[in-house]
């Protein structure tokens, strides 16, 4: 029966189509590691988890990559204290006060900020809260983590208020009422009872917002700098994972060498740290889900 | 004392909120108020100099034009397919549930990996070399998980009776797919393919990792030329030192979010025929 | 059209119950031989065993979940859409059992139409949506045989003369009564033998409701229709046979003027008579 097979066919391709992403993801890991492996014969793993010093580029090579480590952490952690606290409070407002015309107005805002290309944010940072800064901290130089840190936040406060606005939409409203109840503001049934209920929905989205800073690049190459820099300090130049795979891919290193293979060890690192936060936060998410339907 | 922790609380709020206007409000004026002066007709059709009054932005223009044109060609018929596989063929198989995990991940993965997939595989292993070619598979690689779900959902609103009316009539699986699901959920996956380009249109890092190069002062001659894209462009600008790049790098960025609106306002606009069409 | 025929007197009654055909004994069409059903673990159809005769109107009725929309289902295998479900036993449509190793379904659901509960016309002209079974089943080469079995459709269902000037406008603009009646054409168009209709003037007021009941008149002659009713009276009306359901199970089976005025178990007669269901 010809139909019959032609639709055997059809279903073959569409399954096919579908593969493609079991391809890609083991595409990403097998690229990674077989570029890595190469790496880690010429460079002992040791010395590239605990060395100080990053500087394959230079003619006497070191392979230390906490630097890198470093900046990427520094840089994140000043985005989440922008973003979440921002995002939770945001989502709170919108969950439990905010009247609907209002919400029919932030909500598109948040999503115009969540769609501003990245390029566009790091030149924001770099020409405009840069100087901006330098104001009100004069030691700071033209490349430092606290600028770029202060944008991302900002452009990662609309993922974290959608997905917590979530997680707390999700909770019953017999909860909230139960608390309105016994004669609790707004504010304390916000806090001491919605947060609470959703707090692995709410963790959930705070681990996703960690895992979007740290593997973030435009932002951090256009307004960090490119010094990698073991450092606690917001005010000076560094350099993150990120910014140094941008740094090379710009250069002219040939395909091949050590340096070349620099950029996927890092990566590689890049995608093991974002790849265990993704798998936590959906562990979380699932646990949520089932708590409340 | 509840009343004022309550008050203070949502004046708190309210700040959040502002301060989050005001930050988009100052990031638009002040791109406005570096490019404005820069942009032109002459801007938008001169190709790249080494001096920034002469630098244009039309080499990067038709390099994003060719790179998300291919993207969209290759992203389009893969997403749907794939998402046709899960919705309607493969549902509660344990291999459906493997994808569908697969492309959870895929979508949270950080965009320079996909570059480095990229550099990898298609400019590497497969010999591309760093062509729009090979911006474009990665690209699409990148765009794959959200036309695959936005396609899933389409899929999904188009009701249960018009599937079961068409096969008591005799027709197999595809016929019913093909001449009555996928007809009524056209608006919504070409909603979710525009929006998941109005992403890809903006992506740098990925491109720069295959090797788009960020001087390159002509427009590609054909899939397989080097290229570069406008994000690219004005991150090159904006790297160099002089005061004069600065402008051009605020002109470029203010032609790219012109070209988001555009892209976004006929997401829209495609949304909304979607849901009146849905209503009669 | 003619109207349904009044029910009997009480003489007519009597001579009824004694074994006076007034019904054809037309040949068996469909059968159903210990048919059980299964949702999953779920046994929705016990041991059913039923022979449905050739151009008549046959009636399942019974109350809600009593199965009887589900066995319908399973003459014309729809229910294989639904993951999980379960046959045993056996269905023969002209003697082949339908649920067989080499059976192919799509040709089996062009011999046994379906209409279903909630008119369900395609999003597309109303030409289109009779023509779309032609068209999937390779039934008509030319464009003009098309029109004509659109029209010879359209004209079975007794529709086409209000659409006949509006075939390329969308069918979702028609009232409820005429979408169920497109939805009839449609089923029709493909040239079925069998004919099942599940509800099919449920969500439809008294008058679309009589029209449809005297179409089924008019298409007896030439189909064998199978009907579920929640409406006694409907089935009262316009059925030859009428098979009684309760709780998966078939109760009884017979000539409706019998089942309705003289039913051999208590319970049809309970239910018949409003006791209970």
């Amino acid at each position: 029966m010809r139909p019959r097979r032609l639709e055997r066919v059809i279903e073959l391709a569409l399954l096919l189509s579908a593969v493609l992403s079991v391809l890609t993801t083991a595409g990403i890991i097998i690229v990674l590691a077989v570029e890595t492996f190469e790496f880690l014969r010429a460079v002992p793993l040791v010395e590239f988890l605990t060395g100080t010093e990053w500087t394959p580029l230079f003619a006497s090579p070191r392979f230390g990559v906490l630097p890198l480590i470093a900046g990427t952490v520094l840089v994140s952690a000043i985005a989440m204290a922008v973003a979440l606290p921002m995002g939770l409070l945001s989502a709170i407002y919108l969950s439990e006060y905010a009247p609907e015309p209002l919400r029919r107005v932030v909500k598109p805002v948040l999503e115009i900020l969540a769609g501003v290309p990245t390029v566009v944010y790091g030149y924001f940072a770099l020409m405009f809260v840069t100087p901006l800064l330098q104001r009100v901290f004069p030691q700071m130089a033209g490349f430092n983590a606290l600028s770029p840190g202060i944008v991302m936040g900002i452009m990662i406060l609309p993922l974290v208020s959608s997905l917590a606005e979530d997680a707390m939409r999700a909770v019953p409203s017999g909860l909230r009422e139960g608390a309105y109840a016994l004669g609790a503001t707004k504010m304390q049934t916000a806090l001491q009872v919605v947060v609470p209920a959703a707090l692995s929905g709410i963790t959930a989205a705070f681990i996703l917002a960690v895992s979007r800073a740290v593997g973030e690049t435009m932002i951090v190459a256009i307004a960090a700098g490119q010094q990698p820099r073991l450092t606690a300090s917001p005010f000076v130049p560094l350099e993150t994972m990120t910014a140094y795979i941008v740094q090379v891919s710009l250069g002219d290193t040939p395909q091949g060498t050590l340096e070349y293979r620099t950029i996927f060890a890092v990566g590689m690192l890049l995608f093991l740290m974002t790849f265990a936060l993704n798998l936590a936060s959906t562990w979380l998410r699932e646990r949520f889900r089932e708590e409340y339907s | 004392m509840k009343r004022r922790a309550d008050l203070a609380f949502r004046v708190l709020a309210t700040g959040t909120l502002i301060v989050a206007l005001i930050t988009l409000a100052a990031l638009v004026l002040d791109v406005l108020a570096d490019g404005a002066g820069r942009l032109s007709w002459r801007f938008l059709t001169s190709l790249a100099s080494r001096r920034p009054e002469d630098a244009g932005i039309y080499h990067a223009l038709a390099g994003s034009v060719w790179v998300i044109v291919i993207t969209a060609a290759l992203a389009l018929p893969l997403g749907v397919a794939a998402a046709i596989y899960l919705e309607e063929y493969g549902t509660n198989s344990r291999l459906a549930r493997f994808i569908e995990i697969n492309i959870a991940n895929l979508a949270a993965v950080p965009s320079i990996i996909y570059g480095l997939l990229g550099l990898g595989v298609f400019v590497r292993f497969m010999g591309m070399g760093r062509s729009v070619m090979a911006g474009a598979c990665t690209l699409a690689l990148l765009a794959l998980p959200v036309v695959i779900l936005s396609t899933r959902e389409a899929l999904r609103t188009v009701p249960k009776s018009i599937r079961e009316g068409s096969y008591a009539l005799g027709a197999t699986k595809w016929q019913t797919i093909w001449h009555q699901v996928l007809p009524v959920a056209v608006p919504g996956i070409l909603t979710g393919l525009i929006l998941s380009l109005s992403r890809a249109i903006g992506e740098t890092a990925p491109l720069i990792t295959i090797g788009a190069l960020t001087y390159i002062p002509f427009a590609p001659d054909g899939v397989w030329s080097p290229f570069t894209v406008l994000p690219i462009q004005i991150f090159n600008w904006v790297s160099r030192p002089q005061a004069a790049f600065k402008e051009n790098a605020a002109a470029g960025i203010l032609v790219l979010l012109a070209l988001l609106l555009m892209m976004n306002a006929a997401a829209v606009f495609l949304r909304d025929r979607f849901q009146r069409q849905g209503r009669s | 059209m003619s109207p349904a025929p009044p029910p009997l007197s009480p003489l007519a009654r009597i001579a009824a119950r004694s074994g006076a055909p007034s019904v054809p004994d037309t040949p068996v069409k469909v059968e159903a031989a210990q048919l059980n059903f299964y949702y999953g673990q779920k046994r929705a159809l016990d041991g059913i065993s039923i022979q449905i005769r050739t151009r008549l109107v046959t009636a399942f009725i019974g109350p809600s979940g009593c199965g009887k929309s589900t066995f319908l289902r399973t003459l014309n295998r729809m229910n294989d859409i639904i993951p999980g479900t379960r046959v045993e036993g056996r269905v023969l449509v002209d003697g082949q059992d339908i649920y067989g190793a080499h059976v192919d379904v799509v040709a089996l659901r062009r011999q046994v139409g379906m209409v279903f509960q909630k008119s369900n016309p395609f999003p597309k002209s109303i030409f289109e949506n009779v023509a779309y079974g032609l068209r999937i089943n390779g039934m008509a080469r030319t464009r003009a045989e098309l029109s004509e079995r659109v029209e010879e459709s359209l004209r079975q269902a007794a529709i086409f003369d209000e659409v006949k000037d509006r075939l390329h406008e969308s069918a979702l603009a028609l009232s409820g009564g005429q979408q169920q009646r497109l939805c009839i054409a449609r089923a029709l168009a493909i040239r079925p033998e069998i004919l099942l209709m599940d509800e099919p003037a449920s969500a439809l007021d008294p008058i679309a409701t009589q029209r449809i009941e005297e179409l089924i008149y008019d298409l007896k002659k030439t189909y064998t229709i199978v009907i579920v009713t929640h409406n006694m009276q409907q089935a009262a009306r316009v059925s030859d046979c009428t098979a009684f359901f309760w709780l998966g199970r078939l109760v009884e089976y017979d000539r409706t003027d019998r089942m309705f005025t003289a039913p051999a178990e208590k319970l049809t007669e309970d239910y018949v008579t409003g006791r209970c269901g």
